[in-house]
């Protein structure tokens, strides 16, 4: 029971944290390759402040304003530099950080940081929890896509000159999606922070980043269904199978390619696909 | 004195970046493909030179093995990859490419084993004093010898042949170039041919240098030539020229100076960030 219950709080963690790139990805059509950077600032967040003592819940809290305090300064770089400058530079971003980190002794520096407490509710509480606040972002999400912002997103990810053409001030909705998307990365981060309790730069670089681009991508950008089931599936697989695990980076990277060159709209679209009939035109 | 060795070795580094940045800002000019996986390449050449030199002995028998050879897979990946997808949006072919980037990592990791092949006997391994004290190894001043020979055939190529014509040509205005007669599928296949074969001989020369081919040699290169041909402009070749030789002496002050703080790669993440926010457009800009 205790590896199920491990497999689902991993699963929880990386849906919250497919479905906050999602938000920026997806929604806002801002590209990101530096997404695990977010999640590091969460997870180094927590880690320093409740080793000195600060509780569990302030430590989530703090290591979402954090990220989203980033978040807002490299969404300030997105009112910069668009599409291929942006995807660039955000890779930078991911880059920089775990350079910066690996030069800090007093975050532990390549060693990282070791004996993180924990969440202190039990491993099933813990599980409770995840899942719980991975609902909530679905639910979030959903939400979002309906409201007046979530159809800003749409206009910006279509199309970024007409939105402002028709006088939307997209620079505040595009930081909006990046202040967003970070706060819940840092708070998946924060709870993997806790679930496993050592964290060092290695986990946070530019591999984990297309990783989670890569649940986006699969599950099909912009689909919050589809993000989250590709999301957990793709979490577990390399648990499952021990062949995935041993060639994990093949079979991610295969995917990707894969799923770009036969069907860049994600399972989502495939499943669309097969289930309406179409109008050829 | 100091600064006058860590202004030959950026340039070293420089003159590598050439290699590998070159047929990434070519492919980009042409087709707005950002090229992860001309990485994949840079790493083949490396190995297929290794392999080549310790089998029969010559080092210019890697290179005439290496770089056609890496230059024809250079045209496979635009057959079977790009061209496929190149109406969709943009990222669709970044990520395209990276995922094929990193399943080719992976791939020669498993092939060849995670721990790199070495020169039989290493070539080119001699010491050139430049008087005042520098020197340079052999292989540095072949690779800066490299690089500016690739730059001038690649000058010459596009000014003073028909093939060249046509290639600016295409870049200018594809629709315009195709109505007086040109190829489009012809270019592009020279495109991929030449850039790719210039990222073979990257390759070999930093195997050389290394004494050292491993799987995972293509990755940061491949991130930072990424760095280097958005800070020259995207797609401008005198860009890509500058920001390679500047990035290179960057770095290897930075790590002197500025090495407790960030690492050598951040660095020069750091300096695309920066340049970027001040100069959008990169550091040369491309007419649209």
């Amino acid at each position: 029971m205790a590896y199920e219950i491990t497999l689902a709080t991993n699963m929880g963690i990386m849906v919250i944290f497919a479905l906050s790139l999602n938000i920026i990805v997806g929604f806002c059509g801002q590209i990101s390759l530096g997404h695990a950077a977010m999640f590091g600032i969460g997870a180094y967040t927590t880690a320093m402040l409740t080793k000195s003592g600060v509780p569990f819940a302030a430590g989530l809290l703090s290591a979402s304003l954090m990220a989203a305090a980033v978040g807002f300064i490299v969404g300030l770089t997105s009112l910069r530099v668009r599409h291929d400058f942006l995807a660039i530079t955000t890779m930078g971003v991911g880059f920089l950080f775990i350079g910066i980190v690996r030069q800090q002794d007093w975050l532990g520096g390549e060693l990282g940081i070791s004996s993180i407490p924990s969440a202190g509710l039990g491993k099933l509480g813990f599980m409770v929890l995840v899942v719980a606040l991975a609902v909530l972002a679905a639910g979030l999400s959903v939400y979002l896509k309906r409201t007046w912002m979530g159809f800003v997103f749409d206009a910006v990810a279509d199309d970024e000159d007409t939105a402002q053409l028709i006088g939307l001030d997209t620079a505040r909705y595009k930081l909006a999606a990046f202040v967003m998307g970070s706060a819940i990365a840092g708070l998946a981060g924060a709870l993997y922070a806790h679930q496993v309790r050592f964290i060092d730069p290695n986990s946070f670089g530019f591999v984990e980043s297309v990783t989670v681009l890569a649940m986006v991508v699969v599950g099909g950008i912009g689909s919050v269904l589809g993000v989250a089931v590709a999301a957990a599936a793709l979490a577990v697989a390399p648990l499952m199978f021990q062949f995935i695990d041993d060639y994990k980076l093949l079979v991610y990277g295969g995917l990707l390619f894969a799923m770009m060159r036969f069907a860049p709209d994600g399972v989502a679209g495939l499943v669309q696909r097969a289930t309406m009939k179409r109008v050829q035109s | 004195m100091l600064y006058l060795d860590l202004t030959l070795q950026g340039l070293v580094q420089g003159a590598i970046y050439v290699l590998i940045a070159l047929g990434l800002t070519l492919v980009y000019g042409l087709l707005r493909i950002l090229h992860i996986a001309h990485a994949a390449l840079f790493t083949l050449g490396g190995y297929l030179g290794v392999i080549t030199f310790n089998a029969t002995g010559s080092l210019l028998a890697s290179f005439a093995i290496a770089m056609p050879v890496v230059g024809l897979a250079g045209m496979g990946v635009y057959e079977l990859v790009y061209k496929p997808i190149l109406s969709k949006p943009p990222f669709v072919a970044l990520i395209a490419s990276i995922g094929l980037f990193i399943c080719a990592e992976e791939l020669f990791r498993i092939v060849f084993g995670p721990y790199g092949i070495s020169y039989a006997s290493q070539p080119l391994a001699g010491v050139v004093p430049l008087g005042n004290g520098l020197t340079l190894r052999t292989a540095e001043l072949a690779a800066i010898a490299g690089a500016v020979l690739s730059i001038v055939l690649l000058w010459l190529l596009s000014t003073r042949t028909r093939l060249g014509l046509a290639w600016r040509a295409t870049v200018t205005d594809p629709e315009m170039a195709e109505s007086f007669g040109v190829s489009i599928a012809q270019v592009r296949h020279l495109n991929f041919f030449v850039g790719s074969a210039l990222a073979a001989a990257g390759g070999v020369m930093v195997g050389l240098l290394n004494n050292l081919v491993e799987p995972g040699m293509g990755a940061v290169p491949s991130y930072k030539a990424m760095a280097i041909i958005v800070l020259g402009g995207l797609g401008s070749i005198p860009g890509t020229l500058v920001a390679c030789f500047s990035l290179g002496v960057i770095e290897s002050f930075g790590s002197i100076y500025l090495g407790a703080l960030l690492d050598r790669d951040a660095i020069a993440f750091a300096f695309l960030i920066v340049v970027l926010m001040l100069r959008p457009q990169g550091l040369i800009a491309v007419r649209q």
